[in-house]
């Protein structure tokens, strides 16, 4: 029986949807991707630019649709980059620009 | 700030910052207007809701709280618990 509450999408404990599968606890082999933003992310808080907290606020941003999609990684470079746009790090021409030279 | 002592009944606030705007929240929404009991006094660390947009944080006492199981989650037998760790600004005396 799950509460009638606002819960946000990220604050899922408890709710019966997600307690019908058993818990995956194999060891997860992590990807290039995986570890490429994994260590964006730790030389980010190194030089001061974004903290944990910052990236798990911007995790929870993400619309819920999207965060069901996205993989535990995918979160994260989600929110790097959201973080990075309004702090002024990199414009949105400059995101674009480098996802077509990715092409 | 006076430290709560162990064995302390307390109330989660029913607060909901989520409907209010962009928030980050360490209390999960299954504890919110529950009473548990304090088990201890973890030491006192910078507000994650503070730190989560880059304002300054204040040191606040964090908490592990204890809640019979059953009544947040409806399963589990008498005297299993739901330990969760709670921030002391979102306590208040039972």
């Amino acid at each position: 029986m799950d509460k009638d509450v606002p819960r946000a999408t990220h604050d899922l404990g408890g709710v019966s949807k997600f307690m019908c599968e058993p818990v995956d606890v194999e060891p997860h082999a992590l990807t290039d991707f995986d570890r490429e933003v994994d260590a964006v992310r730790a030389i980010l808080g190194l030089k001061k630019v974004m903290s944990v907290d910052e990236l798990r606020r911007g995790i929870e941003a993400i619309p819920e649709a999207d965060y069901l999609r996205l993989s535990y990684y995918q979160r994260w470079v989600r929110s790097i980059v959201d973080n990075l746009l309004v702090k002024g790090v990199i414009t949105e021409a400059e995101l674009r620009a480098a996802l077509e030279a990715e092409r | 700030m006076t430290v709560l002592a162990s064995g302390q009944r307390v109330r989660v606030k029913n607060d909901w910052p989520e409907t209010r705007g962009p928030c980050h929240i360490r209390t999960p929404h299954y504890v919110r207007g529950e009473e548990g009991v304090v088990m201890r006094h973890l030491g006192d660390f910078p507000n994650p809701e503070d730190l989560a947009f880059a304002r300054p944080a204040a040191l606040r006492p964090l908490y592990h709280v204890a809640f019979a199981q059953p009544s947040i989650w409806h399963e589990g037998s008498a005297g299993d618990v739901v330990q969760v760790e709670i921030f002391g600004h979102w306590l208040e005396p039972a």
